[in-house]
């Protein structure tokens, strides 16, 4: 539950990340698995990429896509603002950050559709 | 439930107890266009309740000891008009967060100077009663970052929205952080290093996760998000000039 102090734009943005994150990590151990089919088990890795054929796998990936794109987005971010000279605009920097996965995101989907 | 039984009453539910437990405890008290919280909480102790505990002095937005939760957000209750936070809602009104309860809405504050104290948050000068005055230029880069953070109120409304306080007991909390910050660029203080190395330890500087509620609440409209990065940046900066 989002208690009233956390109703703020930077807080969602955190949560953002951290969830994107966290979905991102139980991503990659099924992303490599299926990249070993490759070597191991090609026919399987076949037939698995058929999936990607359906329209509502596309848009699942392009959802990964999001996630990775706005948390690397937003990872630069925070680097920006630990590492580089104070700008008073975060919340801006935040809302671009979100924008740019978004963008990513649709580019994906142009692209696969 | 409606904030006012009538045109001229509203519910407000306070929190009651101690440091072992309470509860919230309702009251009904006058609504005027015009009030604070702190004018409530007042009127319940002195019209209601004598046994409510609170803790205020000035009641301006100076002295900061009137901060407590209101309606689940930490506030400054001298200059939080009941109006501007309700919005049609019941007024709730609880201790501040992440410090312990004494009773009813006094929270015990040692902590939170505590950590001011070990985040070398004390100045320390760099020269003399006897020694010559060093002048300091009010246009240096330095001396403006100081000023930044010296109109901090010691409210503990930053520490009480901070997550990673109530997260990690051992995080020195952004007020103490931004304390510590502006010695670090105050020409006056003996030496920035002592702090730096102070705020590089476990809990300090480097426990934050950039939520930016300290700066959403602060009544005095700071920035502690600010001078903990400035923190991060320098802390990180000393780290690699000793390694190179």
């Amino acid at each position: 539950m989002i208690q009233p102090h956390r109703s703020h734009s930077l807080y969602v943005f955190f949560l953002l990340h951290r969830v994107s994150g966290l979905a991102l990590a139980l991503f990659l151990p099924v992303h490599f698995y299926v990249l070993s089919l490759a070597i191991t088990d090609p026919t399987s890795l076949d037939s698995f990429l058929k999936l990607t054929d359906i329209a509502a796998v596309k848009i699942a990936e392009a959802l990964l896509v999001f996630l990775l794109a706005m948390h690397l987005f937003g990872g630069l971010r925070l680097m920006a603002m630990e590492w580089l000279p104070w700008t008073d605009w975060q919340k801006s920097l935040a809302a671009a950050s979100l924008a740019l996965g978004l963008c990513t995101a649709c580019l994906f989907l142009l692209s696969v559709f | 439930m409606s904030a006012a039984t009538d045109s001229k009453s509203m519910e407000v539910s306070v929190w009651r107890g101690d440091a072992d437990g309470g509860e919230y405890r309702d009251y009904t008290v006058p609504a005027y266009d015009n009030q604070t919280v702190l004018d409530v909480v007042s009127w319940i102790q002195q019209q209601q309740d004598a046994t409510l505990t609170y803790r205020f002095a000035c009641r301006v937005g100076m002295c900061g000891s009137c901060a407590m939760t209101v309606n689940g957000k930490p506030r400054w209750t001298c200059r939080t008009h009941v109006n501007k936070v309700t919005r049609g809602e019941k007024l709730t009104i609880a201790p501040l967060r992440n410090l312990p309860v004494i009773k009813d809405l006094a929270t015990d504050m040692d902590e939170f100077f505590e950590k001011w104290v070990k985040a070398k948050g004390v100045h320390e000068p760099s020269t003399g009663r006897h020694d010559p005055m060093v002048p300091v230029d009010p246009a240096s880069k330095n001396r403006i970052t100081a000023s930044e953070g010296i109109e901090c109120i010691n409210c503990a409304v930053c520490y009480s929205a901070c997550d990673t306080v109530a997260a990690n007991p051992d995080y020195l909390g952004p007020a103490a952080l931004q304390r510590a910050w502006t010695l670090v660029n105050d020409e006056k203080n003996k030496d920035a290093n002592t702090v730096l190395d102070a705020v590089s330890q476990s809990g300090g500087c480097h426990s934050c996760h950039s939520h930016g509620s300290c700066t959403q609440y602060c009544p005095v409209g700071l920035n502690p998000m600010k001078a903990v990065a400035g923190l991060k940046r320098a802390t990180a900066f000393k780290f690699w000039r000793k390694r190179g």
